[in-house]
């Protein structure tokens, strides 16, 4: 990495977070040092590692519907997961201090289950929730719903930022000072309308009163992932963190500009979004070793069947008969709405499928590389490969460059794969100044550098009583704060 | 009313056995007591509610006790005094956590005791409940279950927006045609509710994983079926994204009371394990236990295990005017007499042993006790119902199962799917 820290600036402090792998590739499941996916044993070992390491939060991904491949359940990957919620509040008994992060989809749920959901979490948890708002939009998906239906993919942040807008008038419809519990007068109330709300919208036509007191964190912390002009837009309007996908420092370094720049315009500042690559890592006692190990790594994450069905991402037809140790096929993908691979975002990345065939095939041509050596090359490339000095040189390197404000690290062994870079990467990091060696506070704002949004909103009057003719109620997502 | 068992009893608890049957005995929790001025006594720690060790506390004195299982009350709006409105009360207990969270949240304190959290079916995704029971079920190893709900109430569909209701006032409305065809539309779709989540449990059979090295293939996706579930208000294509859970089936129950309609007594007849019923007395007891046995052979389950516990408010002293005079104590702080829809007893833990004996000679198979207040009535039971049910040899001494379906009896289901594939 070229660019050093200037001498005038201090040092910027590193947030780590560890994402429990799900459905993909990364987990080798074939290793003997794997272990269950789905067992509570498995996400107990990883949250205490991860708090053993002072981690500041615990992530998990979500799906709705199981992956299909050629009209078949895909097979090759880890298939199946826990219930986000649930497991996230049975990790809040078996840690103290780690935030609990959880993706829930806006579009096949709705606004006041969600709302109390988080708000309970963040109850039981003493205010370690944060909720990763994703959307989506498939009629596959939507199969599994009595809802049934899906959104035009127009819509979808369209109704994300409803959703999140009237879980924040949720949120805020108790002010935290309702509940006096006075056992000698009787009083346990001090206002007959708390939680009082009224929200009439384009997706959402909905009142009444909120029955979850305000929670430790007023409200969850809020995460955004997703990387076209409207995510990015959505990020800066609102959330607290962004997950991005740019791992290289130049990359990372334009995405982390261009998003902090957008902040400023919402009437926000710098430190109020904090920016968060996903990153995997591969550790050795050397350099080399690590070198080493991560080619082995790449190759059990990526069979030859595996490869096959990766291209057929592209191609969007049957490539079955090819030899995954051959050449890449010569005829072209199939363009139009993608039938091949079902429930999973990663087609999308490929918008000119025709002009990703063209690469790929140059890239395998130039290199002399198979199908497989090419699913290899372009994909799941490790972030971090090294001895542990050098990988805590590279993440503090990237952090202080502003390329990000930390990672999101994703092992490849589920669950003890996060064991090794708590033990040697973290002490190293800590070492340096850039991490930190006890929670200096106890809720995952504090951990974030986030500022509590107010408990008692200066509210002159209580709420007004639901009425048929509802006032405008469009609350901008980051009112309050 | 004919004294044989039902011939759809395959329970081990009939009627007729002639030693005293061992006994179930669950507890409803639901904030600081059933008792609406709960709150107000000292032991109550009204403060707590809403926090993760209150409800640790709880459940851990109910596994001290060695219950089979606690049941966590819920609803999609502020409780209310009111039959079916909201009744803007500020010197009640108001507001409450997701129970199906407060059951995630201590299943990894526990380790015998059955977690039954309530889910309100009519507002909710059968998908999501599916997998979060599931997931309960994995994170207590085998002890989750589930009380299937509905919601007839105006002020919580207005929360959800997607759906109307009619008004209506209070009991005697239940007769009137609209209001009966409301109800059992109601619990028909909730029994669809909890077909349709069985069904997902059972989606994944039980050896699907297979992490065959050879092949590459994890699992065997030929032990993956899609329920395609549809029902007249929703329907559900599968499969679960959640394996299958260690109990293969989570325990299903609902409360149904006898009314205008037998849609509640049709929904314990075609989808639940275990029915909480409401009987005032051993003869009606029976009448109860007769009317769902044939709304159990009328769906075809007659040679499957049923349990039906019935329901009872208890105040607890060593002396029986102690409790009554608790009872009158809380009634006037409340300002008014205490009602509710199950029988409310109040004595000693002996006289409530000779009237569960009674009840249960009626056909029922064991009792949800309803605390009215929990933090006096609670350890009551545990410690002193539960050893005057020990000396008379109707209650266990230890756990004698991991699971609460072995607590209770059943038998771990094979996946229907395993069977016909």
């Amino acid at each position: 990495m070229s660019k050093s820290t200037s001498p005038d600036k201090p040092l910027k402090q590193i947030h780590l977070a560890a994402h429990f792998p799900g459905v993909n590739n990364t987990t080798v499941w074939s290793d003997p040092e794997a272990g269950s996916h789905i067992e509570f044993s498995s996400f107990a070992h990883f949250a205490r590692t991860a708090e053993r390491a002072k981690f500041d939060f615990l992530f998990l991904a979500e799906g709705l519907r199981l992956r299909e491949q050629g009209g078949q359940i895909y097979d090759l990957d880890v298939v199946g997961r826990p219930d986000t919620f649930a497991v996230l509040t049975a990790l809040a008994a078996v840690t103290e201090h780690l935030g609990l992060t959880g993706t829930i989809n806006s579009t096949f749920n709705e606004p006041y289950e969600v709302a109390r959901q988080f708000a309970s979490l963040d109850h039981l948890s003493d205010g370690r929730a944060a909720w990763n708002v994703v959307t989506s939009w498939d009629a596959f998906t939507g199969e599994n719903f009595r809802r049934g239906g899906f959104l035009p993919q127009e819509e979808r942040y369209s109704r994300a930022k409803e959703f999140l807008t009237t879980a924040h008038e949720l949120f805020d419809s108790w002010r935290g000072d309702e509940i006096l519990a006075d056992q000698e007068t009787g009083t346990f109330l001090n206002d007959a309308k708390v939680g009082a709300f009224v929200h009439q919208g384009r997706h959402f036509d909905i009142q009444g009163q909120f029955n979850v007191p305000r929670s430790p964190q007023g409200r969850p912390v809020i995460f955004q992932a997703g990387d076209s002009e409207e995510g990015r837009e959505f990020a800066a309007e609102g959330a607290d963190a962004i997950f991005s996908r740019y791992s290289t420092l130049e990359e990372g370094q334009a995405f982390y500009t261009d998003v902090k720049g957008r902040l400023a315009r919402h009437g926000r500042t710098h430190d109020q979004l904090l920016i968060l690559p996903a990153a995997t890592f591969v550790l050795g006692d050397t350099d080399a070793e690590a070198e080493e190990l991560s080619r082995e790594v790449r190759r059990k994450q990526v069979s030859g069947a595996t490869a096959i069905k990766h291209l057929e991402f592209v191609w969007n037809r049957d490539l079955s008969a090819y030899d995954p140790e051959g050449p890449l096929p010569d005829i072209d993908p199939d363009l139009g709405e993608h039938t091949v691979a079902r429930g999973r975002a990663q087609v999308r990345m490929y918008r000119d499928p025709l002009a990703t065939a063209r690469e790929w095939r140059e890239l395998a041509a130039a290199n002399k590389w198979s199908i497989r050596d090419l699913v290899i090359e372009t994909g799941n490339r490790q972030s971090f490969v090294g001895s542990p000095a050098t990988v805590a040189e590279a993440i503090n390197s990237f952090v202080q460059a502003d390329a990000s404000d930390g990672f999101i690290l994703v092992p490849h062994i589920t669950p003890g794969g996060l064991d090794a870079f708590a033990d040697t990467v973290v002490p190293l990091l800590q070492e340096r100044g850039v991490f930190r060696t006890e929670y200096e506070g106890t809720t995952l704002r504090d951990h974030l550098g986030l500022a509590h949004p107010d408990a008692t909103p200066s509210i002159p009057e209580p709420v007004s009583v639901p009425t048929p003719d509802p006032a405008p109620t469009s609350v901008p997502a980051s009112a309050g704060r | 009313m004919s004294s044989s068992p039902s011939p759809s009893s395959a329970l081990p608890f009939s009627a007729d056995s002639a030693p005293p049957a061992a006994l179930h005995l669950a507890v409803a929790l639901d904030g600081a007591g059933w008792h609406p001025a709960a709150w107000r006594e000292p032991v109550a720690r009204p403060g707590e509610l809403f926090t993760a060790r209150y409800w640790a506390d709880l459940v851990t004195e109910a596994e001290r006790g060695l219950l089979d299982f606690v049941t966590i009350e819920d609803g999609l709006g502020l409780q209310s005094s009111h039959f079916t409105e909201p009744d803007g009360r500020t010197d009640q207990v108001r507001g409450r956590l997701d129970a199906v969270l407060i059951a995630a949240r201590v299943a990894p304190l526990t380790s015998h005791i059955g977690l039954v959290p309530t889910v309100v079916a009519t507002h909710t995704e059968p998908f999501h409940i599916s997998k979060a029971i599931a997931t309960l079920d994995y994170v207590s190893t085998g002890r989750a279950g589930v009380r299937v709900q509905v919601s007839a109430r105006r002020n919580e569909a207005a929360h959800f927006g997607r759906r109307t209701l009619p008004a209506f006032e209070d009991v005697e409305d239940l007769g009137r045609p609209e209001v009966r065809e409301l109800t059992a539309d109601l619990f028909d779709e909730a029994a669809d509710y909890a077909e349709a989540v069985r069904r997902l449990w059972d989606s994944w059979e039980d050896d699907a994983e297979i992490r065959d090295v050879a092949t590459g293939r994890f699992i065997d996706r030929d032990k993956l079926h899609y329920i395609d579930f549809e029902g007249k208000h929703f329907s559900v294509k599968g499969p679960s994204i959640t394996p299958r859970p260690p109990q293969g089936r989570p325990l299903v129950s609902a409360l149904a009371h006898e009314g205008p309609t037998d849609a509640p007594f049709r929904l314990l007849g075609r989808s639940a394990d275990l029915g909480y019923v409401t009987p005032r007395d051993a003869g009606h007891a029976h009448a109860i236990v007769t009317a769902v046995r044939a709304e159990q052979d009328a769906a075809g389950r007659g040679d499957e295990p049923l349990h039906l516990f019935g329901d009872l408010v208890v105040f607890l002293d060593d002396a029986p005017a102690a409790a009554a005079a608790r009872r009158e104590r809380l009634d006037s702080l409340a300002g008014q007499p205490y009602t509710s829809d199950a029988r409310i007893f109040t004595g000693t833990p002996a006289q409530l042993a000779d009237l569960l004996a009674e009840l249960a000679q009626a056909g029922l198979t064991g009792f949800r006790l309803r605390p009215a207040v929990v933090g006096h009535d609670l350890p009551a039971i545990t410690r002193g119902l539960v050893p005057e049910l020990q000396r008379r040899g109707v209650f266990r001494r230890a756990y004698e199962a991991d699971t609460l379906r072995g607590l209770l009896g059943l038998a771990r289901p094979a996946s229907r799917y395993a069977a016909t594939a």
